[in-house]
């Protein structure tokens, strides 16, 4: 099996493998829709997840910044489009204008919590950041007076979808015989974003920025001795981390058409740091296993513990919320005995480095 | 002043021959005076050796001169200007690279992307570089690979260029660290005890890896404990003890000096202790 799978023998594997992904998540909406609609909604913001995963990857991951109010970002990047794309300021501004706006804030609030933070690391620093989450969070529930900006705990409702001149990504339509619903139209232009953010975190990991992060990480005294700029370097992780937040935050309030401080708290913190860490910190690959897993499994739970108990038991004894909690629980425990760096764990990687070089 | 003895009949030749000029170096810990107005000129194209008892503050020398300690008095002039309290990133682009006495490499990554990382301060390609991987990063990145492979290849570890700079041997990581401080194209390599722990094979090849070094140009400060290497390979040497400086001058001067015999040996201390022992 191994040597089959070996791709510098088989080189052609790596090619049909990449376009049998690319045909795969092609005709999964309508696999998924042929379920039932919501579940091409609850892939939409897996992807989302998928985004926030990868953004948080680069400061936890790639420069080992342990960061536990990375939803703040999200919620900048949420509040940014909110605010000017619904009835709440009477602003409807295009979303290709408004999602490079809401990467441009989060961006600066991102310098904002990494200036304050450049000297502690670890424990300090997920205090720190944890605290400046909740102020974010609690600002917003609290900035409706005396001037309503974010319309307090009720939050903003009515949000702008994506528009692109007469083509709304929210309704209805048949286009090419295909019925494209509006949560279908979201999936593939997700897809495509994701694409680039990929190629984005595969190509900054591999360049001189990705290595003065990997540098940090390792051990930051050696890193400023070899004339790597910390400050610099740890600021630009904050600040490229929070912009990922930023824009899929405006991804959110545009598929939600709703959004209020409840969904920025703590837990969603938590939750995406968790996908980082169960995928496997400063792996790519890994990190979008892990949000996908955090965010799919507890769904498939909603629609199948119900039913499998009241076929075994005739009636519901646990609810899936708990046992979404268990399995969380049973995870855990799993993890760090059997794979305490994550399920593809970064250390490990065998990057492909030329080995041709001669001097 | 030793520069300007090198060079009586035409002061300004001697003063180009300086690399590092400290003047009144002081560093305290609290109360400890770590430093205590050391002064000393290092030329350029020198060995300088650098040693004293433990605990003399040579490794505290190290840190003043490198920006990881912030120092309390004195001045350093380093290729013709001052270094200001200068952060140790911009102490590494102005040209002093070092190596750390308890190894500091970055354990999880490969021996070439140390030195890769080494590269940095002399490289450009930003976050737009990185993203959009235009000619000129592309070209970047292969011109910092390929030099990361000839540093490889000049301290003698290419063949581990892939493994993990943890699984290297201990004697080739202290050849690895040498390699990354020789990646920013330092004008002066800062040793902090590169033979600590070597055999008497890993010395000598040590010492042919230390005078490569010089001849293709680079100026070397020492720390070294074995004295066998510093006085075979130091054209000077300083010596400090209790973050004073006792003794310059060349090695062979210097082993004659009795304040260092005294320091080495404990002197005065030592016949003091020499009925309770």
């Amino acid at each position: 099996m191994k040597s089959f799978f070996d791709t510098t023998k088989n080189p052609w594997l790596v090619k049909a493998g990449f376009l049998l992904v690319i045909a795969c998540l092609l005709i999964l909406p309508w696999v998924l829709a042929s379920v039932g609609t919501a579940w091409v909604r609850i892939t939409n913001l897996a992807i989302l997840y998928v985004f926030l995963a990868l953004g948080l990857n680069i400061v936890v991951g790639f420069a080992g910044l342990l960061d536990l109010g990375y939803i703040a970002f999200y919620a900048v990047g949420a509040y940014v489009y909110a605010l000017l794309a619904s009835p709440h300021f009477n602003l409807h501004l295009p979303f290709w204008i408004i999602l490079p706006i809401g990467a441009a804030v989060a961006c600066m609030f991102g310098i904002l919590l990494g200036a304050p933070t450049l000297k502690l690391r670890g424990d300090y620093l997920a205090i720190v950041t944890l605290g400046f989450g909740e102020i974010i969070r609690i600002f917003l529930n609290n900035l409706s007076q005396p001037v309503n900006i974010t319309n307090g705990p009720q939050g903003i409702t009515l949000i702008d979808p994506f528009r692109i001149g007469s083509f709304d990504f929210s309704k209805r339509e048949t286009i090419l015989g295909l019925d494209f619903t509006g949560p279908i139209k979201y999936y593939y232009f997700f897809l495509i974003v994701l694409a680039g953010i990929i190629v984005i975190n595969i190509r900054l990991q591999d360049s001189r920025i990705g290595r003065a992060w990997e540098a940090i990480r390792e051990d930051e005294i050696a890193a400023r001795a070899m004339g790597i700029n910390t400050r610099n370097i740890k600021l630009l992780a904050f600040a490229m981390g929070a912009s990922f937040g930023g824009i899929a935050g405006g991804m959110f309030s545009a598929i939600q058409g709703f959004i209020s401080p409840e969904s920025f708290g703590l837990t969603e913190s938590v939750m995406v740091l968790a996908m980082v860490v169960l995928g496997g910190m400063g792996n790519i690959w890994g990190v979008i296993i892990g949000a996908l897993l955090l965010s799919f499994v507890p769904e498939i739970l909603r629609y199948t513990v119900e039913p499998i108990q009241k076929a075994i038991f005739g009636q519901m004894l646990l609810e899936p919320e708990v046992i979404r909690m268990l399995l969380f629980g049973l995870a855990l425990v799993l993890m760090m005995l059997y794979r305490p760096a994550g399920i593809m764990p970064s250390a490990l990687r065998k990057r492909e480095l030329e080995t041709k070089v001669k001097a | 002043m030793t520069g300007a003895a090198q060079g009586v009949a035409v002061p300004r030749h001697a003063s180009a021959l300086a690399l590092l000029k400290a003047t009144d170096i002081t560093k305290r810990f609290g109360g400890v005076q770590a430093l205590s107005e050391v002064s000393f000129t290092i030329n350029h194209g020198e060995i300088y050796g650098l040693i004293g008892p433990n605990g003399a503050g040579k490794t505290s020398l190290f840190n003043v001169l490198t920006g990881i300690y912030i120092r309390d008095g004195g001045t350093f002039m380093f290729d013709g200007a001052p270094l200001e309290n200068l952060k140790p990133n911009d102490v590494a682009r102005r040209g002093i690279a070092r190596t750390f006495q308890n190894i500091r490499l970055f354990a999880n990554l490969s021996a070439l992307e140390n030195v890769m990382i080494g590269r940095h301060v002399r490289t450009h390609a930003g976050v737009w570089g990185a993203i959009s991987r235009n000619a000129g990063t592309r070209a970047e990145e292969r011109a910092i690979h390929q030099r990361a492979y000839e540093l490889l290849k000049y301290v003698g570890v290419e063949k581990r260029a892939h493994s993990l700079a943890q699984h290297l041997a201990y004697g080739d990581q202290r050849r690895l660290e040498i390699a990354r401080a020789m990646a920013t194209e330092p004008k002066l390599l800062a040793l902090d005890e590169p033979a600590a722990g070597m055999n008497a094979t890993e010395t000598a090849s040590l010492r042919a890896l230390l005078e490569d070094i010089r001849r293709d140009g680079t100026t070397i400060l020492l720390i070294e404990h074995d004295m066998k290497l510093v006085m075979s390979i130091c054209d000077r040497v300083l010596v400090l003890d209790y973050g004073k400086k006792i003794a310059e001058g060349p090695a062979a001067e210097v082993q004659k000096d009795e304040r260092v015999i005294a320091a080495y040996l404990g002197g005065e201390v030592s016949l003091n202790l020499k009925g309770t022992t």
